[in-house]
């Protein structure tokens, strides 16, 4: 495992070979070799980017639906949780410590939408008890990164 | 008024890096690799700690010689990195950054006339604070064959009778350059056999990329001779809250105290709650931005590869310090006219001592984005001169 190499690329899985065998001081055939391990142990699980919806001219909506769930003998939460992240809208799937099981992530294009997902295909579910919906109103600040603005160079001329 | 004000302070030269910003202030699109300051935020959970304080209403002087929690955590601090005791009751004090630590030593030892022995290219302040104290500045001029490391013999070669004091600056602002453990205890047995002080200057100790960073007092006989100075400026990116501090031996610290006190009376409180947090709970994010300090000095010896321009390599503090000898220019020719041309802040040697011509200081204080378009600019006005 390559920490260093994981924190560069999750601030930017755009970054090429090239560069980041200057960044680490390693050859650029090492830096594959670390990539290719980490993504056949499944510890780089894919590379992603990260968008702004609310500047474009497209509609999304997401939804953070809280699930209690009566688990399953033998099975757990899993089948449930496998039952859910199905539908390609899911976006994420947590199991969670507290007062609710499960925590999901759903985009679509309208409040109406989740709100059909959630009573026409969720709360049908044979083992769930209850849901909880919240709407997200604004991002400030997603995987890291600050989304409502910019952060400017504050330093000013000092000597020596 | 017509009466004459100091004549050693009207003889004090002013600071060679600010001319450079004040061109720079009057142009557009400017990218200064000019600033000695970490680009950091300093980490929310130390910033939240002095907000805390202040809830509390933590709004009081403290005792002259620093919050004594805080002391405490220091001699922790530097038991845990260099292995050696201090007293926090007597032998560390908290500053208003490193820099007040340079100025109360050379004060506190220094009588009329005493030399000092200060190697170059270094920090600026050292000269002009020798010569407040009364002291004479003998200069070492650092070669860049040695990667301006100081050795034992150019050390040797300037000790008199009247030598008091050597200024060590390492990890060294403008060079990068370190001292390892053998150029540390060849210098250690020089001062112990001349029976000359050292101000150790530490402050970008946790700035190192090679092996970890030695103090120079962590050599037996050294302790209680040296004054040890650090700051949390570089380190945890806290340098709009002044706060440094000095370890030395008590006949010393206890001199050192008696100025701050009728100078200062004590450092920031509200910095020093928060410093608490940094020495406690910091190492992590020292460890961040060590890791990002390190791309960016990767990045920019590689791209002086490219281009072929000579620069040793340097593993300390955030700076790197390439040659321009093949120009034909002095230093301070070539900054201006890189400014000029392609609006890309550096610092001539020169601002660091005479032995800086020929060389000008790069700070990678900045994200690698800016970086690569300082490089592409300095690529593009290299091959200009070269043509």
């Amino acid at each position: 495992m390559n920490e260093e190499l994981l924190r560069l690329i999750e601030r930017n899985s755009r970054i090429d070979i090239k560069e980041l065998s200057v960044l680490l001081g390693k050859s650029e055939i090492e830096v594959l070799n670390d990539m290719q391990k980490m993504e056949e142990e499944g510890i780089i699980c894919g590379y992603h980017t990260l968008i702004n919806w609310d500047k474009t001219s497209i509609d999304k909506v997401t939804g953070l639906i809280e699930v209690r769930v009566i688990p399953q003998r033998g099975q757990g939460f899993d089948k449930i949780a496998e039952r859910i992240y199905k539908y390609p809208e899911v976006k994420s799937v947590y199991l969670i410590s507290g007062g609710y099981d499960l925590l999901i992530t759903l985009e679509e294009k309208s409040l109406r939408e989740i709100a059909n997902f959630v009573y026409d295909k969720l709360a049908t579910l044979d083992s769930i008890q209850s849901t909880a919906t919240h709407f997200i109103l604004k991002k400030y600040k997603d995987h890291g990164t600050v989304l409502t603005k910019q952060q400017e160079d504050e330093r000013e001329i000092i000597t020596p | 008024m017509t009466k004459p004000i100091s004549k050693t302070v009207e003889a004090l030269k002013k600071s060679g890096i600010r001319k450079f910003f004040d061109i720079a202030s009057e142009m557009k699109d400017v990218i200064s690799l000019g600033v000695g300051e970490p680009d950091f935020e300093t980490p929310w959970h130390i910033r939240e700690e002095g907000i805390y304080s202040l809830e509390r209403s933590k709004t009081f002087y403290t005792s002259n010689s620093g919050l004594k929690p805080l002391r405490s955590a220091i001699a922790d601090y530097i038991e845990r990195t260099q292995g050696i005791k201090y007293d926090f009751n007597s032998e560390i004090m908290v500053t208003v950054g490193g820099s007040e630590a340079i100025d109360i030593c050379l004060r506190a030892v220094l009588n009329p006339s005493d030399e000092v022995i200060i190697p170059q290219p270094s920090y600026v302040s050292y000269e002009p604070c020798t010569v407040l104290a009364g002291g004479v500045p003998v200069i070492i001029n650092l070669k860049a064959e040695n990667d301006f490391r100081l050795t034992a013999e150019e050390l040797k070669s300037k000790i008199t009778d009247k030598t008091k004091c050597l200024i060590l600056p390492y990890p060294n602002n403008p060079t990068g350059a370190i001292l390892e453990g053998n150029d540390l205890k060849e210098i250690a047995k020089v001062c112990i056999e001349n029976d000359i002080y050292v101000l150790s200057d530490e402050i970008y100790g946790e700035l190192t990329y090679k092996d970890k960073h030695i103090s120079i007092a962590s050599i037996e006989g050294m302790k209680e001779r040296t004054v040890l100075i650090n700051g949390f400026s570089k380190a945890y990116s806290m340098t709009g809250w002044r706060l440094g501090y000095a370890c030395a031996p008590q006949h010393i610290l206890s001199q050192m105290l008696k100025i701050h006190q009728y100078a200062i009376m004590c450092a920031p409180t509200t910095s020093q709650y928060s410093a608490i947090e940094a020495l406690k709970n910091g190492d992590e994010d020292i460890k961040l931005m060590r890791e990002s300090y390190n791309q960016r000095r990767r990045f920019l010896i590689n791209s002086f590869r490219k281009m072929n321009l000579e620069c040793f390599e340097p593993f300390g503090a955030f700076y790197v310090f390439p040659c321009i000898k093949e120009f034909n220019m002095t230093s301070e020719e070539f900054a201006l006219k890189f400014l000029e041309e392609e609006r890309v802040v550096v610092i001539p040697g020169t601002a660091f001592g005479e032995s800086g011509e020929g060389f000008v200081r790069i700070s990678y204080a900045y994200s690698i984005d800016k970086l690569k378009i300082a490089m592409e600019r300095l690529n593009r006005f290299v091959e200009k001169l070269r043509s």
